[in-house]
């Protein structure tokens, strides 16, 4: 063939503060909205005259989170270990489970009922309970609510992940004689992950809600739940917002945590280049 | 010794109990290029898909480098390519050419070399970089047979895999098969509905008919290779193309007979 192939190039990477650079551009507009929406909260409180335990100004939560800031921050970081914990065992158990249910069709016929009906049940009502099996103030009880809220999303992604596999593609291992191992190794796991990481984004938020909601009906007093709602019992809304701005901070870092996790193990799938 | 032998070949799906493909009998011997052509429901890629053994017969036997179907899958005799060219998406190209490789156990370096020869073979040196989701069809379809022949298999099955390919594309990519066919010297067998494409390709034209799907006709193709774009402007190439196209009219006329 006389004709060169033609291909696209892939996007080439340019110098690193070109990069930066675009990155900042990108996040412009967003940055624009916070300030707007914050000078707006601010203004609009002292304007009609909003009552402070119903809406804080943003500049008195900043004060308060200055004054209270390595309480704040220790507390964060306490309920931040329930929710990694809690995190690591759910989507373990999660992903385990998947694993079995897509190899075994038996084992998901016995398991998925009940996977689904125990995603019916409210979970956090179960928080009384679990302070019940293992103490308010021991970490796990927390950690045993984040597990069971972040089990069924990474479960449920999962298999549908495994199970995703184009029948062609099983058809081109069998030719090579592979065995289920492989086919296993070499396509499932793979089409799965783009799903698995998904789920796990979804689970790091959810984690976090499971711990702070599970410290509301108590815990150690260096947590972040049980400070919100101690502060907002005794009217010091400041500071309780400041502890909700805490709780943000961290789910958010554990996102992108996440997400940059994401990134590193899909390398050079087509969703995660620009 | 063919290098696949049909002998008494049925297939009957239980669902519908439909009969997809009744008394098939076929000897390929090497070196050659033979199409299956036919409409759509005539059993053309079950057959390809027995004879890789990705499908198992209701009856018959089917022996590839003279072992029963089973054994030649498990030797890896026989590299395939499918319509879509099935390329995983978290390799890079050069990662997919290796892939049987890798499953037969070969070493790093060795699979390098191999890879090299393979995507000069398919002239996309410089490519192995790449993902595929970065190349054309065109060029996913030649890492797919690039693939297919990287451990050198004796036979190449292939389920029509330039059917999705725009007609520029694929006059262009037949070419280049006809060149990889004589550099590799392996045997094709080739399922397409195109007619022309079977022509210009085959040494020989196996023209299959529907319900119950059977071979209607072999057409052996006598035009000289090498082939090129002239090929397809000789008063000999038109003759064979109405005698396949004959062939297959002939073949569905036979469903228009009633049943005594």
């Amino acid at each position: 063939m006389s004709t060169q192939p033609v291909a696209v190039a892939p996007v080439p990477r340019g110098a690193l503060s070109n990069r930066v650079g675009r990155r900042a551009l990108d996040w412009a507009p967003a940055a624009v909205v916070l300030v707007l929406a914050l000078v707006f909260w601010q203004e609009s409180i002292a304007v009609f005259n909003i009552k402070r335990f119903l809406a804080p100004q943003p500049s008195a939560i900043a004060s308060a989170f200055w004054d209270h800031r390595s309480e704040l921050l220790r507390a964060g970081w306490f309920t931040f270990q329930e929710a990694l914990g809690g995190f690591v065992i759910g989507c373990s158990v999660a992903i385990v489970a998947a694993l079995a249910l897509a190899r075994w069709r038996g084992v998901g016929r016995a398991l998925m009922p009940y996977a689904i009906a125990a995603n019916a049940v409210p979970i956090i009502a179960f928080a009384p309970i679990t302070n019940a099996w293992f103490s308010p103030f021991d970490k796990t009880s927390k950690m045993a609510i984040a597990a069971v809220l972040c089990f069924f999303p990474v479960f449920v992604n999962t298999v549908r992940g495994l199970t995703s596999v184009r029948p062609a593609s099983i058809e081109l291992m069998r030719s090579y004689a592979a065995g289920e191992i492989d086919i296993f190794r070499r396509v499932r796991v793979p089409t799965a992950l783009p799903f698995v990481f998904t789920a796990l984004k979804i689970a790091t938020v959810l984690s976090m809600i499971g711990a702070i909601v599970g410290e509301y009906f108590g815990g150690s007093f260096n947590a972040l739940g049980v400070l919100i709602f101690s502060k907002s019992s005794t009217f010091d809304f400041e500071e309780a917002w400041a502890g909700i701005g805490v709780a943000c901070a961290f789910g958010i870092a554990f996102y992108l945590a996440v997400a940059g996790l994401e990134r590193l193990a899909l390398r050079g799938a087509p969703s995660t280049e620009e | 010794m063919s290098v696949v032998e049909i002998k008494e070949l049925t297939k009957r799906f239980e669902r519908g109990n439909v009969v997809a493909l009744q008394d098939i009998e076929l000897a390929i011997e090497p070196g050659e290029f033979v199409s299956l052509i036919g409409p759509s429901g005539c059993g053309k890629s079950t057959l390809l898909r027995i004879i890789g053994d990705l499908i198992k017969p209701s009856s018959g036997t089917v022996t590839v480098n003279g072992k029963p179907a089973p054994r030649a899958r498990a030797d890896h005799d026989y590299g395939i390519v499918f319509q879509d060219s099935v390329l995983f998406d978290w390799r890079t190209v050069a990662k997919n050419v290796a892939l049987p490789l890798e499953m037969l156990g070969w070493d790093r370096a060795r699979r390098k070399e191999r890879v090299d020869e393979m995507m000069t073979l398919v002239e996309l040196q410089g490519f192995g970089d790449h993902h595929p989701w970065q190349l054309s069809g065109g060029m996913q379809m030649r890492v797919a047979i690039a693939r297919a022949l990287a451990f050198a298999p004796a036979l190449l099955l292939m389920d029509e895999p330039f059917g999705a390919l725009d007609e520029m594309t694929r006059e262009r990519l037949n070419m280049e098969l006809l060149r990889i066919w004589d550099a590799s010297k392996s045997t094709v067998v080739f399922v397409t509905h195109s007619i022309a494409e079977a022509v210009f390709l085959s040494t020989r034209v196996v023209v299959m008919s529907p319900r119950p799907g059977r071979i209607a006709d072999i057409v052996g193709i006598d035009l000289p290779y090498p082939r090129g774009a002239q090929t397809r402007e000789e008063p000999r190439y038109f003759e064979l193309v109405t005698q396949v196209r004959e062939a297959l009219h002939l073949g569905s006329d036979l469903d228009q007979v009633p049943v005594q």
